[in-house]
C-alpha cells in the first residue's frame, strides 16, 4: 500500500466517524466535534491529492493547499459561531439540547429557572 | 465550441460591475459596523440603492452585449485564477434578489430603527450588517465561476443567516439557530467533499472547464451525490426540512422574509449551476426523477402540515418548505426534455421563474405577518377578524402573494407551473403535473383560510395594538404586487436567462 492510499483510507475513516457522531450523536457539543472530524477527514483527502498531484521539482500541487487553508479557516469560524451559539443557549436555559421541548426528566434535574 | 471556450476567459466590459455588486455590500458591512449605532441603518439604506444600481447595470452590460459578463481575476485565468461569470440565469436571480432586499430594507426601517436616546442597540446593528453581508454572499454564489469560491460563498452565506434566526436572543430562536447551523454545516461539508474528489480526478474546480472533462465514471458520481446532497440540508428539502420551520417562523418578519425568500435560493440556485452546467453529461433521468421524487413529498407534506398550523408565521413556514418542492421539479423536467432531444430550457426557465416570484411573494407574506403580529399582538389564524378593515392594504398583499404560490394567473407562480406542467406533459411524466396541480389546491386552501378569518368583522370597541406605518404596507403591497405581476415576463421579446449560456448548450450537444 502507498502512501496516498494509505492517506486516502484515514481520510475516508475519518469522515465515516465523524459522519456517525454528527447523525447519531444528540448532544450538540458533539455533534460540532463530529463535524470537525470530519473536516479533518475531507482536508487530509485533499492534502493526498495535493501530494498526488506534484509536478517535477515540488512537494505538492500548490492549488490544493491554497484551498486548504482557506477551507480550515471557514471551518474554524463555523465552529467557533456553532460554540457561540451553543454558551449562549446554556446561558439561557442552562439545558443544551435541540430538541424542541425539554423533555420532562431534563426539565426536573435542570429547571431552566435555575 | 473551441471559440466559446477561449471567449470565457477573458474580462468583458462591465466585468468590474461584478466586482462591485459582490464588494459593495460587504465594504457597506463594514463601514456600518465601524460606525455603528443608528449610522449603520444609514450607511445599509445607502449601500442597498448603490447595490441596486450595479445590478441594473450588470443587467444592462448582459442584455446589450448578448453574452455572459464575466471577470478574471488579477489576470490569472482558470484553471489557475478564479473568473466571475455572469450568465443569464445569475442576472435575473441577481435583479430580483436586489429588488427584494430593497424592499425588505424599506420595511424594517420601522421595526429596526435604533431608538432615540440609545446610542446603539444590538437588534438593529446586527440585523443592518447582516442584510448587508447575505446580500453580497448571494451576489457571490450569483457570478462565481468556480466551485471552492462557491463554496466559501455558501458559507459566508450561512454565516450570514444563522444569527438572523436568533436575533431577538430567545433560547428557543437560539435553538433553532444552531440546529440550522448543524444542518448547514453538514452540507457545506459534504459539498467540499465533492468538490475535493472533483479537483483530485479533474484538476480543477472552475465551471466550463470541468464540464469538459467531466466524465460518467464513480467519481464523478460520487462527487455529484456528495454535493447535491449537501445542497439538499441547505436548502431544506424534504425530508431534511425539519430544521426551517421552527428557524424562520421564530426570527422577526424582516428576517424571516431574508431567510424564506432569499437565502435557501443560494443553495438552490447552485444545485442548478452544478447540475446543469457542471454534471450536464453526467446526471441520468432516474438520479433527477429521485430529486422530483423528493420535491413532490415536500409539496404534499408542506402544504398538508402548513393546513394544520395555528400560527401565521408557522403556516408560511410550512408553506416555504412545499414551494421548494416546486423548486425541484424541474430536475427531471428539465433532464427529461434534454434526454429525448429536445431543448430544456422551458423548464429551466419554469423553476427560475419558480424561485423568483416564490422569493418576492414569501418575502411580502412574512412581512405582512410582521404587520398583522404587530396590530393584534399575536397572529392566531383563528383570531384574525378585523384585520381586512385595520390593514387592506397588506390583506390584498397577503392575497396576491398567495394567488402567485397557487399559481393564479397572470402571478409569475403561474407562469411558473404553465411552464413545468408544459415540460411534464412534453416528457409524459404526467405524475409530476398531477402533484404540481393537487399542491396547488392544498395552497389554495389554507390562503384562502386566512383571508376569509381577516374578513370577519371585528369585535366591538376592539384598537390595533399598534399602528402600522403607512409605508411598511406599501412595500408589502408592492413586493406581492411584483410577484403577482411578473407573469408578464412572458412578454420579454428576448430570453434574458439563456443569454450566455453556452456552457450547457455545448456539453449537450454532441
Amino acid at each position: 500500500m502507498n502512501g496516498p492510499t494509505l492517506f486516502g483510507l484515514c481520510a475516508a475513516a475519518l469522515i465515516g466517524f465523524g459522519l456517525y457522531g454528527l447523525i447519531v450523536n444528540p448532544q450538540p457539543l458533539r455533534k460540532i466535534i463530529g463535524f470537525n472530524i470530519i473536516g479533518s477527514g475531507v482536508f487530509l483527502l485533499f492534502g493526498t491529492i495535493a501530494r498526488r498531484g506534484a509536478a517535477v521539482g515540488m512537494g505538492g500541487d500548490p492549488v490544493p493547499q491554497a484551498l486548504l487553508i482557506t477551507g480550515i479557516v471557514v471551518a474554524f469560524s463555523a465552529t467557533a459561531l456553532a460554540v457561540a451559539l451553543l454558551l449562549r443557549l446554556f446561558d439561557e436555559g442552562g439545558v443544551v439540547t435541540l430538541a424542541s421541548e425539554a423533555s420532562p426528566t431534563e426539565a426536573k434535574a435542570d429547571p431552566p429557572d435555575a | 465550441m473551441p471559440h466559446s471556450l477561449s471567449s470565457q476567459d477573458v474580462t468583458t466590459p462591465g466585468g468590474l460591475l461584478l466586482v462591485l455588486a459582490i464588494l459593495i455590500p460587504f465594504v457597506g458591512m463594514l463601514i456600518g459596523f465601524v460606525f455603528g449605532g443608528g449610522k449603520a441603518q444609514r450607511v445599509a439604506l445607502a449601500t442597498l440603492a448603490a447595490g441596486l444600481a450595479i445590478v441594473i447595470a450588470i443587467a444592462h452590460a448582459l442584455v446589450q452585449s448578448g453574452d455572459a459578463v464575466i471577470y478574471i481575476l488579477g489576470g490569472w485565468k482558470p484553471p489557475l485564477g478564479v473568473a466571475l461569470r455572469a450568465d443569464g440565469l445569475s442576472v435575473v436571480m441577481l435583479v430580483a434578489i436586489a429588488v427584494v432586499i430593497c424592499g425588505i430594507g424599506v420595511y424594517a426601517r420601522a421595526d429596526f430603527g435604533t431608538p432615540s436616546g440609545v446610542k446603539e442597540a444590538r437588534a438593529p446593528l446586527t440585523f443592518w450588517l447582516l442584510l448587508l453581508a447575505v446580500w453580497g454572499s448571494l451576489n457571490l454564489v450569483f457570478v462565481s465561476g468556480d466551485l471552492f469560491t462557491l463554496y466559501v460563498a455558501l458559507e459566508l452565506l450561512t454565516f450570514a443567516a444563522v444569527p438572523l434566526v436568533s436575533l431577538d436572543g430567545r433560547s428557543e430562536t437560539v435553538r433553532s439557530a444552531l440546529r440550522y447551523l448543524l444542518y448547514a454545516l453538514l452540507g457545506s461539508v459534504l459539498y467540499l467533499l465533492g468538490a475535493v474528489l472533483l479537483y483530485g480526478v479533474y484538476g480543477t474546480l472552475d465551471i466550463p472547464l470541468l464540464a469538459i472533462r467531466v466524465r460518467p465514471e464513480p467519481a464523478a458520481w460520487a462527487a455529484l451525490a456528495l454535493m447535491i446532497s449537501g445542497l439538499l440540508a441547505k436548502t431544506a428539502l424534504f425530508p431534511l426540512h425539519l430544521w426551517l420551520p421552527p428557524a424562520h417562523a421564530g426570527a422577526p418578519a424582516a428576517a424571516s422574509a431574508v431567510l424564506s425568500g432569499l437565502v435557501i435560493k443560494g443553495s438552490w440556485f447552485l444545485a442548478v449551476r452544478i447540475w446543469f452546467d457542471v454534471f450536464a453529461g453526467v446526471v441520468t433521468l432516474p438520479s433527477a426523477q429521485m430529486l422530483g421524487g423528493l420535491g413532490a413529498a415536500a409539496i404534499l407534506v408542506g402544504n398538508v402540515v402548513a393546513l394544520r398550523q395555528t400560527r401565521l408565521k408557522l403556516l408560511i413556514a410550512y408553506s416555504t418548505v412545499a414551494q421548494i418542492g416546486y423548486l425541484f421539479l424541474m430536475f427531471p423536467l428539465a433532464t427529461g426534455l434534454s434526454s429525448a432531444g429536445l431543448d430544456s430550457v422551458v423548464s429551466v426557465n419554469g423553476g427560475m421563474l419558480q424561485a423568483i416570484s416564490h422569493a418576492m411573494a414569501k418575502a411580502a407574506m412574512f412581512m405582512a405577518a410582521g404587520l398583522v403580529y404587530a396590530t393584534l399582538g399575536h397572529d392566531r389564524v383563528a383570531d384574525l377578524r378585523g384585520l381586512a378593515s385595520a390593514l387592506p392594504m397588506t390583506v390584498l398583499a397577503f392575497a396576491l402573494a398567495g394567488a402567485s404560490l397557487i399559481g393564479l394567473p397572470p402571478s409569475g407562480g403561474f407562469l411558473a407551473k404553465w411552464l413545468l406542467i408544459s415540460a411534464a406533459i412534453t416528457t409524459l411524466q404526467w405524475w409530476w403535473a398531477l402533484v404540481m396541480l393537487a399542491g396547488g389546491l392544498l395552497t389554495s386552501v389554507y390562503v384562502f383560510i386566512v383571508v376569509v378569518r381577516t374578513l370577519a368583522p371585528a369585535h366591538e370597541g376592539w384598537k390595533p395594538k399598534s399602528p402600522v406605518p403607512r409605508y411598511q404596507q406599501a412595500v408589502v403591497l408592492a413586493l406581492a404586487l411584483c410577484s403577482f405581476l411578473l407573469g408578464a415576463a412572458v412578454l420579454c421579446p428576448v430570453d434574458v436567462m439563456q443569454i450566455g449560456r453556452t456552457v450547457s448548450r455545448n456539453t449537450l450537444l454532441p
